[in-house]
């Protein structure tokens, strides 16, 4: 009972923080602001150093028109297995080829089939939030400083 | 009906009785703008996207597809027609293209591809078709706007002008073997060669 009566008592204040909350959106919701210009896809095809090891790898060039669905994926017609010796692009990871057991198959799996879902093109913007993520690298010094 | 069979053969094999060779010439040659000037203007007009997406298999399937693509909207409005892609520019081609269109006109009248449904199930023979004829004709279509004399590489993406400055100058890969389902959407692309 008591947690519950605390709750209620935080209630306007929890109120107060929502409304303070900077909208990305920055329009009445009623409204329709202008959409904002569309970036500069990069296009320089050189790989971008990831930020942890697990992190999917961002896609370094543009991929406009590229369609990924039951028929055809555009992405695979360089990346998978047998396209790299064409296209000499990197060949996506065995993970892509394994199901949740482990098992390895002989095609990409189809929980792994639509790219975009984890790897996305970048485009050169000014970020709408400010990012304070630290690699590992970075807090590892950072701890032998203060030692 | 013999009769009258003869009687055709008659006039035409013997000189005319009644009209000068002068009036015959002038008509003829009247009679001759006047077919053939009709005869172009008909194939023209069956020439255009107007008269493509008259039909609702053009209208509600490719078009509706073509209508996202780069090549109906881009930044500088220049843009690509249906026949501009799928009809030979050169007259012999072009009626011989004609000619083959007779078989859609068949198709229109029995009802082939009238459902979304029945042209996705055909859409990989009707694509197959297409791509077989770009690749026969070294993409002839696709060059009659992209040529490749005037190709700037260093305009080009890093991978765009390695295949280009590769495959494509070699002569050893047409537009149409990496440029498939730029226009319209994908049929289902298992065994097709360079996909997956």
């Amino acid at each position: 009972m008591k947690p519950f009566i605390l709750i209620l008592l935080l209630m306007p204040f929890i109120v107060l923080a929502e409304q303070n909350i900077a909208t990305l959106r920055s329009a009445e919701i009623a409204a329709e602001p202008d959409a904002p210009r569309m970036g500069n896809e990069e296009n320089n095809d050189l790989r971008r150093k990831r930020n942890y090891p697990m992190q999917p790898p961002t896609i370094p060039h543009k991929i406009a028109g590229y369609r990924i669905d039951l028929n055809s994926n555009k992405c695979l017609s360089c990346h998978s297995r047998r396209q790299v010796v064409d296209s000499q692009a990197p060949m996506v990871s065995v993970t892509h080829y394994m199901d949740r057991d482990g098992n390895f198959l002989a095609e990409v799996s189809p929980r792994r089939y639509f790219c975009n879902q984890c790897h996305v093109p970048q485009t050169d913007v000014k970020p709408l939030v400010e990012n304070t993520f630290q690699d590992i690298d970075t807090i590892l010094d950072n701890q032998k400083i203060k030692q | 009906m013999f009769d009258k069979i003869k009687d055709v053969w008659h006039t035409i094999s013997h000189p005319s009785r009644y009209y000068s060779l002068g009036i015959l010439i002038v008509a003829g040659f009247v009679a001759g703008i006047i077919f053939w000037g009709g005869f172009n203007t008909v194939l023209e007009a069956t020439n255009t996207e107007t008269f493509c997406i008259s039909c609702h298999e053009m209208h509600n399937n490719v078009y509706q597809e073509l209508k996202s693509t780069i090549h109906y909207t881009n930044r500088s409005g220049v843009r690509a027609t249906c026949p501009d892609c799928h009809v030979p520019h050169d007259w012999t081609d072009k009626i011989a293209r004609k000619m083959q269109a007779s078989k859609e006109v068949w198709g229109k009248i029995f009802k082939t591809i009238d459902t979304r449904e029945k042209f996705l199930a055909k859409r990989k023979e009707l694509a197959q078709h297409e791509w077989d004829r770009l690749k026969a004709n070294d993409s002839l279509e696709c060059r009659n706007c992209h040529d490749f004399q005037y190709m700037d590489f260093t305009r080009q993406g890093k991978r765009a002008e390695q295949a280009h400055a590769s495959g494509l100058a070699s002569g050893e890969k047409t537009c149409i073997d990496c440029h498939k389902g730029i226009a319209h959407q994908l049929p289902d692309m298992t065994g097709v060669e360079g996909w997956h």
